[in-house]
C-alpha cells in the first residue's frame, strides 16, 4: 500500500511539474511587455525598466520560473500588477464566491438527478424511462450561459425576484446567498443531466448482479431491493463524476461568473488575460491544475483501499 | 442491421438539417450577412425576412445558416485533430501496454485532462489572438486525450484475441497490426466518440464565440450572435432565443445520432434487446 501511494505521489510531483512548466510556456509566448503595457506609450524608457524590475520580469526566464514556483511553494503567489496586492489575496476573496457556487451547483444537480436517476432505472424502458431520458439529452444541449441568460430574462426582468447579476459580499448573507442562487441553477441543469444519466446506467448496472436477484429471492420487494442494495453499489461511478464535476465547475464557472457579474476565480482570470495581469493569470490556473490533481490523487488512493486489486496495477 | 433505432433516425435527420443549412450556406443565402441595414432593423418575422432581422438589419436565418458553417467547421476540424492525433497514441499505448512509451502517454493524458479546458482554451487565443483557427485549436488539443483513451482502451482487449496472436506469430510487426487488425475493429468505437466530441465541441464553440474568442466579426457564430443579443433581450428576446434553439437542436441530434449509433454498432446491446 505504501509503495503504492509513493508511486502515485511521484507521478502527482511530476505532473505538477510539468503543469506548471506548460503554464509557464503558455505565459511567456503572450507578446508585449506587460510593464510597457501597464505604463501606457508615453513612459520613458527608465520607468519602464525600473517596473520591471520591481515586477520581478527582469532575468532569465529560468529564474523566473523558480522564483515563480519557489514562491508558490512558500504560498507565495506573486503580486498582481494591477491591483498591486498579494495574488493570494484576490484567490482567498474570490475563493468565497467560487466555492459556494460551485457547492451550491454540485448541490442542486444531486438534488435533481439522483431521484431522476432512479426513477428512470426502476422504470426501464417504459414511459417515465423514456421521458427522462429524453429530458436528459436535451438538459446537457442546453449552452449554460444562454440559460442563465433566459434565467435572468425570466427571472429577474421580468418577474424582478431576482438582481440581474453582482455580488453583495457576506456582509449581508441573506442577499449573497440570493445572487448565487440563479448562476448556481444555471451551473446545475446540464450538470445534473449528465450525472442522472450516470445514476440510470450504474444502477441499471447493479441491478442486474445476482446479488439483487438474492435479495428478491430473499423475499425484499424491488423497491427494498433498489434502496438497500443497489443505490449503495451504484453510487461509485456516481460519486467519481461527482468529483470530476467539482473541479469543473470551480474553473467552468468563467463564462456563468461573467454572465452575472460574480467576482469569482473564473472571472479573476479572464479579467487577469484581458488587462494582461499575468502573474494573476498563471497563479490561478496553476491552482487550479494543482486541485483537480490533488482530487485525482485522493480518489486514486481512495479507491485503492477500498479495492485491493487496484494496488497492483 | 435490421434495427435501426429511432434515435439515430432523429437524430440524423436533425443533424442533417444543420448540415444542409451550412452547405446550402456555401452557395447561397438569402441575404448578405455582411452588409448592415439599419432602415430593416429589428424587424419582425415576415415572408421577406422569415425570421426577423438584429439590430443591425441582418436577416436572423441568413446569419444563423452561416453561423452553422462557422460552427461546424471548427467541431469538426476540432475532431479530426483529436482522431488523427490520439488515436495513434493510444493505438502506441495499446500495442506496448505497461511500457514507459504507454506510462508517457498516458500520463500525458491525465495531465491534459487536468487542466480546465476553457480556461487553457480562453489563455490560447488570448496568447495567439482570437480566430477560428485558434478556437479550433484550443477545442482539438482537449479532443486528443479523449481518442487516445477511448483507443487504448478498445484496442488492449483486441490484443488479447487469437487472431491478433495469429497475426504477430506470422510475424507482423506491432505497428502494422495495429493498422491492419486492431483500427478496423476499433472503428465503430471511433465513429460514436467522434458525435460525442463533435457535439460538445459546437458547445464549446459557441462558449467560446460567445466571450469574444472566436471566430471575429463580421463572420456570424451562434455563439456571438447570442452575445450581441444579450442587450436586447430585453426588448427583443427573439434575438437571443432563436441562436439558443438552434445550438440546443444542433447538439440534441447529434447526441441522439451517438446514441443511436452506439446501439446500432454494438452487437452486444443489440443481443441483449432482442
Amino acid at each position: 500500500m505504501l509503495r503504492y501511494i509513493l508511486k502515485r505521489a511521484l507521478s502527482l510531483t511530476l505532473s505538477l511539474v510539468v503543469a506548471s512548466l506548460v503554464i509557464f510556456v503558455l505565459i511567456e509566448v503572450i507578446p508585449g511587455d506587460t510593464a510597457s503595457f501597464m505604463l501606457g506609450l508615453n513612459a520613458t524608457e527608465e520607468a519602464v525598466a525600473n517596473l520591471r524590475a520591481e515586477l520581478g520580469l527582469d532575468g532569465t526566464a529560468l529564474e523566473r520560473y523558480l522564483s515563480w514556483t519557489g514562491g508558490m511553494l512558500r504560498g507565495d503567489f506573486g503580486i498582481s500588477y494591477t491591483y498591486r496586492v498579494p495574488v493570494s489575496e484576490l484567490i482567498l476573496d474570490r475563493l468565497w464566491v467560487s466555492l459556494p457556487l460551485a457547492v451550491f451547483a454540485l448541490l442542486l444537480s444531486s438534488l435533481i438527478a439522483f431521484p431522476i436517476g432512479l426513477i428512470a432505472a426502476a422504470n426501464r424502458g417504459r414511459l417515465a424511462d423514456y421521458g427522462i431520458i429524453g429530458g436528459t439529452q436535451l438538459g446537457i444541449a442546453v449552452p449554460n450561459f444562454w440559460f442563465a441568460m433566459l434565467l435572468v430574462l425570466v427571472f429577474a426582468v421580468k418577474l424582478q425576484w431576482f438582481s440581474a447579476g453582482g455580488f453583495p459580499g457576506w456582509s449581508t448573507p441573506g442577499a449573497a446567498l440570493k445572487s448565487l442562487l440563479l448562476p448556481s441553477v444555471a451551473l446545475a441543469l446540464p450538470q445534473a443531466a449528465i450525472l442522472a444519466r450516470v445514476m440510470r446506467s450504474a444502477l441499471i448496472e447493479t441491478l442486474s448482479q445476482d446479488y439483487i436477484r438474492t435479495a428478491r429471492a430473499k423475499g425484499l420487494s424491488r423497491r427494498q431491493a433498489v434502496l438497500r442494495h443497489a443505490l449503495r453499489n451504484a453510487l461509485i461511478p456516481v460519486l467519481t463524476i461527482i468529483g470530476l464535476q467539482f473541479s469543473f465547475l470551480l474553473a467552468g464557472a468563467i463564462i456563468i461568473e461573467n454572465v452575472f457579474f460574480l467576482p469569482g476565480l473564473g472571472r479573476l482570470i479572464f479579467q487577469g488575460i484581458t488587462q494582461r495581469d499575468l502573474i494573476v493569470v498563471e497563479s490561478v490556473t496553476m491552482l487550479l491544475v494543482f486541485a483537480v490533481i490533488l482530487v485525482t490523487f485522493l480518489v486514486d488512493i481512495a479507491y485503492a483501499v477500498v479495492d485491493p486489486r487496484l494496488r497492483r496495477r | 442491421m435490421k434495427h435501426i433505432p429511432i434515435s439515430l433516425l432523429l437524430g440524423a435527420a436533425l443533424s442533417s438539417v444543420f448540415l444542409l443549412a451550412a452547405g446550402l450556406s456555401l452557395i447561397w443565402v438569402p441575404y448578405d450577412v455582411e452588409s448592415l441595414s439599419i432602415a430593416d432593423r429589428l424587424q419582425a418575422s415576415s415572408p421577406a425576412h422569415w425570421l426577423g432581422t438584429d439590430q443591425f438589419g441582418r436577416d436572423l436565418a441568413s446569419m444563423l445558416m452561416v453561423g452553422a458553417r462557422t460552427s461546424i467547421a471548427v467541431a469538426l476540424v476540432a475532431v479530426g485533430i483529436g482522431i488523427t492525433i490520439g488515436v495513434p497514441l493510444g493505438l502506441a499505448a495499446a500495442a506496448n501496454r505497461g511500457s514507459v512509451l504507454d506510462e508517457v502517454i498516458m500520463r500525458g493524458n491525465d495531465l491534459i485532462f487536468a487542466f480546465p479546458s476553457l480556461v487553457i482554451a480562453i489563455l490560447i487565443t488570448a496568447v495567439f489572438g482570437p480566430s477560428a483557427l485558434n478556437a479550433i485549436i484550443a477545442i482539438g488539443i482537449f479532443n486528443i486525450p479523449v481518442f487516445a483513451r477511448v483507443a487504448r482502451g478498445a484496442a488492449l482487449s483486441l490484443w488479447t484475441l487469437d487472431y491478433v496472436l495469429a497475426a504477430r506469430v506470422s510475424g507482423k510487426g506491432k505497428a502494422r497490426i495495429s493498422a491492419e487488425h486492431i483500427l478496423p475493429n476499433i472503428g465503430n468505437l471511433l465513429i460514436v466518440q467522434a458525435t460525442i466530441q463533435f457535439s460538445l465541441g459546437i458547445l464549446a464553440e459557441a462558449a467560446l464565440s460567445y466571450v469574444g474568442l472566436g471566430a471575429q466579426p463580421p463572420t456570424p457564430s451562434w455563439g456571438r450572435m447570442l452575445a450581441e443579443a444579450q442587450t436586447m433581450i430585453y426588448t427583443h428576446p427573439m434575438l437571443a432565443i432563436l441562436p439558443g434553439v438552434t445550438i440546443i437542436l444542433m447538439v440534441l441530434g447529434l447526441n441522439l445520432m451517438g446514441d443511436g449509433l452506439r446501439d446500432a454498432l454494438d452487437p452486444r446491446l443489440r443481443r441483449a434487446r432482442q
